[in-house]
């Protein structure tokens, strides 16, 4: 929070927004601020939109309370933070997508697991502050909720470097992981290393967690990775567009955020950006559905699926509107008027 | 008779060739093959082939190992003993060349993501990389633009028009079989793989999925191996059937297999096939397999 | 000027109790832990764990709010966690599942408001300042900042609860484990399980007190999931997540007086290492039942019906 003291003194008096834009842009810190935060962001909008798809927001919960411990263990031990961050998100990332990953199995042992983690973390908390000699006392404040402007030209770059890197190998994995998510049986068929893409992805994710608490801090990672990924699911059923659509979110939010506080230094960046990311997502709530399609009604006008001539080699007379009728969690019973048939009493082939 | 199914083989009498050529390299050969899973054994010897252009049927109770058997055509199981080939290979190595429909619960609801877009997948989604929408258009226009046919096409095979640009969770049992079927399809597969297919649809569904299947065995000139719980709706259009039962066996034409005399040898218990006034096949007496407990930690 | 912990645990307790910030704490940390543990073994029967934690959270800016405005954090802890009740009482029944439970909507929604409310906190907490060294306990938990008062509105608070409870009793555990039947039965299950919320939301508020906004789990859901892990009878299981609570924070706050750690690191390790116990505990007898009669570890997980 050291850029913000400065922050104080340097309101825009400008009216113009291109020239307050460019008064803002003036200032190296902002420069640094909006470097990081860029590459960051967009690392968690792409990152977190399968994060949301594959349901496993629970992760990235984890993995902020992990980065909170790894930071402070890090400074407890006296070396950089940062050591600690990524070491242990990483791991922890690989860790539980080695587990299996998908949905809170138990999130009642999940939730004592990780509790007790940010209890650990509170404890280096403490061993940092009464051991270290240079007790740096806005450390904690820093992790938690992290400093976007106290980034020096050298961290800014080097978040941004490796922000890059996640997203660059987030792309490369990028079809065959929405291949695995979305479909893994055929995934695995087709030769994707399912059983590998989990737990490297969560790893990513970690990585992702760890940069990100650098910007927005331990506890504010997880909207910013699931409120655009979310909002873009929302606006969008393509896959590929809401992909790219949620790195606009974030990036968006980071540079939203970023001016706000610029404009009135009282507020937190931090604050600033989780809010507008809230903001959109609340907003992506409220459109209604850009495809007003027939709803999710069961009942569809014939028109729905057109599928006279098979139905016609099949020797009955079901014409589109059957299939339409029918809902495919229905077991064998058909909603044919006058009911023709009753679903075979037995079969051959088994029983059910 | 003995009490070994395995052993109990009806010759695979194919549909009759009317050239004395050599028939056609079969899709799918399995000779002696035992496969293990979970410590026990889920299948032995069994010796079936599938020539291009059949549709076979997998039939047979719960737990006699149908799906296990796909998986080990697929190469996604190991098999113990004996030999597999698949599209002349051994399994597992031209899986590109199959079209695999495994047996899924239906899409959530919350899917938001459009049918057309799954089924795109199944062209090139085990690709490298990530496509940004505009980009692809721009750089590479003519593969673009044949990719963007063959999904018209394979859509329009499956008669999916009409929905499959709605998000897939909104569509019913029997559309997104359809989608899948085409997802299966895009590649111009010569075998295709699908694994219960017809569970959880209506009667009509069922016959309109069946219908389609046979349509695209014949048209496209595709292999298929389906695995089905109830063969009604299909059998009118098998070639071959395939009973799976007590880690055996049986193949042949389905008038032959499913028979009292076939079903009690295999099963080693009276098991009787009845037919009903409109020429369904009921099997009364078939028992399950036996459960075998997983144990813990599976 | 660290107290020392010597062997003679009378002489130990009587240094703790000869200040006055420890009774109050040690008399807030027995109430809240009482009423978390009752509270909390029903909301792990109700799976309703994670609704408890984002309660919690919700608490952190109603409190920082409330010292931004210079009233006490009571007011803020109380207030935001009721009127979150409220809200999610409020929403139909689809939209509140309870669990983090993996599904991206859901769990986006939530990890969405526990990210904003965190920041809304953080934002009180820069606008007033001078007080960032009182963000960790808000946080994380203080014995040190206990006043008579909050003790004296943790009773007014904890007395109705428990109270509400022991009357919701019968029918709030039939509406728990089997709601469609409770309400063929005629228990009002949607008023029951918006009173429950409102209870969980002044347990959360309290036990915020004690062990921080973010460590709620530790008292609130721990002892009761070890509970859970031990026995399926309701009686004992209450009986054993109250006595659990207690010695966690008991312990908890006597170590927290000892050494320079905090609270809440204290009563997550005690908590979590009961919670290990336990499940050690479970294991180990089921694979001894399974020993000695194959089939019955599933027969009495079946049973047991475990939640946990």
């Amino acid at each position: 929070m050291s850029g913000l003291a400065a922050l104080g003194v340097l309101r825009t008096g400008g009216h113009d927004p291109a020239s307050g834009l460019a008064h803002m842009l003036s200032h190296p810190f902002i420069v640094h601020a909006l470097v990081a935060g860029t590459a960051v962001a967009a690392v968690c909008g792409l990152a977190g939109y399968f994060v949301v798809l594959r349901g496993q927001v629970f992760a990235g919960d984890a993995l902020g309370h992990v980065a909170y411990t790894g930071a402070l263990a890090a400074l407890a031990a006296g070396i950089d933070p940062r050591l600690g961050l990524f070491a242990a998100t990483i791991a922890v990332g690989f860790g539980l997508g080695l587990l299996g990953g998908r949905g809170a199995a138990n999130d009642v042992a999940i939730g004592t697991i990780f509790a007790w983690v940010l209890g650990l973390g509170v404890f280096f908390l403490a061993y940092y502050t009464t051991h270290a000699s240079t007790g740096n006392s806005t450390a904690n404040v820093t992790v938690l909720f992290g400093s976007i402007f106290g980034l020096s030209a050298g961290a800014a770059a080097t978040a941004a470097l490796i922000a890059v890197g996640l997203t660059a190998l987030l792309l490369l994995i990028g079809r065959p992981l929405m291949f695995a998510t979305l479909d893994p049986a055929v995934a695995v068929a087709a030769g994707v290393p399912v059983r590998l893409l989990g737990p490297l992805f969560l790893a990513l994710v970690g990585a992702t967690a760890a940069e990100a608490t650098q910007v927005i801090g331990a506890l504010l990672l997880l909207g910013l990775l699931a409120a655009p990924a979310a909002a873009a699911q929302h606006l969008t059923d393509r896959p590929w567009t809401g992909l790219w659509l949620s790195a606009g979110l974030a990036v968006t939010s980071v540079w939203a955020g970023v001016t706000i506080t610029y404009a009135a230094p009282r507020i937190p960046a931090s604050f600033a950006i989780i809010a507008v990311a809230t903001a959109l997502y609340a907003t992506a709530l409220l459109t209604p559905r850009l495809r007003a399609g027939p709803g999710r009604t069961t009942i569809r006008p014939g028109a729905a699926s057109p599928d006279p001539s098979r139905a016609a080699a099949a020797g009955r007379s079901a014409s589109g509107a059957r299939d339409a009728v029918s809902d495919g969690r229905n077991l064998g019973r058909p909603r044919a008027a006058g009911g023709r048939r009753r679903p075979a009493a037995a079969a051959a082939g088994g029983p059910r | 008779m003995s009490g070994n199914p395995g052993q109990l083989r009806v010759d695979a009498v194919g549909p009759v060739s009317d050239s004395a050529a050599a028939l056609p390299a079969p899709a799918v050969e399995l000779t002696d093959v035992a496969a293990r899973l979970g410590g026990h054994r889920v299948f032995s010897y069994v010796t079936l082939t599938v020539r291009p252009d059949e549709f076979v049927a997998l039939l047979g109770p719960n737990g006699a190992g149908k799906s296990t058997l796909l998986k080990v055509i697929l190469g996604l199981v190991g098999h113990t003993t004996g030999t597999v080939t698949v599209l002349g290979a051994p399994a597992g190595r031209r899986n590109r060349a199959i079209g695999y429909l495994p047996q899924r619960h239906a899409f959530d609801a919350d899917t938001r993501i459009r049918g057309i877009d799954i089924v795109r997948l199944g062209l090139d989604g085990h690709r490298w990389g990530t496509p940004v929408p505009l980009l692809s258009r721009l750089l590479r226009p003519a593969h673009h633009r044949q990719a963007g046919q063959r999904l018209a096409e394979v859509i329009d095979l499956v008669g999916a028009g009409a929905y499959a640009r709605r998000p897939i969770g909104q569509c019913s049992g029997g559309e997104q079989q359809r989608l899948l079927i085409a997802q299966a399809l895009i590649r111009r597969p010569e075998l295709l793989i699908l694994d219960e297919p017809l569970d959880s649809l209506d009667v009509p569904s069922q016959a309109g999925i069946s219908a389609l299947i046979q349509d695209i065995c014949r048209t496209q000139r595709v292999a298929v191996l389906m695995v089905a719980h109830d063969v009604n709706p299909i059998l009118p259009y098998l070639d071959q059937v395939i009973y799976l039962a007590r880690g055996g066996a049986v193949m042949g034409r389905p008038a032959e297999v499913i028979t009292s005399d076939t079903l009690t040898t295999l099963y080693g218990t009276p098991v009787d096939v009845l037919r009903d006034r409109a020429g369904r096949l009921v099997v009364v007496g078939q028992p399950d397999a036996p459960a075998h407990h997983p144990g813990p930690g599976r | 000027m660290q107290p020392h912990l010597s062997w003679d645990l009378v002489e130990d307790v009587r240094q703790m109790l000869a200040f006055p910030f420890m009774v109050n704490a040690l008399r807030a940390g027995t109430l809240v832990a009482v009423v978390a543990g009752a509270i909390g073994w029903v909301m792990v029967l109700r799976r309703q764990s994670f609704a408890g934690h984002t309660l919690a959270v919700v608490g952190f800016p109603g409190a920082a709010a409330a010292i931004w405005l210079g009233v006490a954090t009571g007011w803020g802890y109380y207030g935001a966690c009721i009127a979150s009740a409220l809200v999610i009482a409020a929403l139909p029944p689809s939209a509140r599942r309870g669990g983090l439970g993996g599904f991206g909507e859901e769990s986006a929604v939530i990890g969405t408001v526990q990210a904003f409310a965190l920041a809304c906190g953080f934002l009180f907490v820069s606008l007033y300042h001078g007080f960032l060294s009182g963000l960790t306990n808000l946080l994380f938990g203080t014995i040190s900042g206990v006043t008579g008062t909050q003790v004296q509105v943790l009773l007014l608070a904890a007395l109705p609860c428990l109270v509400v409870l022991a009357v919701l009793g019968r029918p709030l555990l039939f509406a728990s484990i089997d709601p469609d039947l409770a309400g063929a039965r005629g228990v009002p299950v949607r008023l029951v399980g918006a009173l429950f919320l409102l209870m969980l939301a002044v347990a959360a508020a309290g036990t915020s007190q004690i062990t921080g906004s973010l460590l709620v789990f530790a008292l609130l859901v721990t002892p009761a999931a070890t509970a859970h892990r031990l026995t399926a009878r309701p009686a004992l299981g209450v009986g054993l997540s109250v006595g659990f609570a207690l010695v966690a924070s008991w312990v908890g706050m006597t170590f927290a007086f000892y050494s320079p750690y905090p609270i809440g690191f204290w009563v997550t390790t005690v908590t979590f290492a009961g919670y290990l116990l336990a499940t050690g505990w479970r294991l180990a007898a089921d694979r001894v039942g399974q020993r000695r009669r194959p089939g019955s570890a599933v027969a009495s997980a079946a049973a047991r019906g475990m939640p946990a």
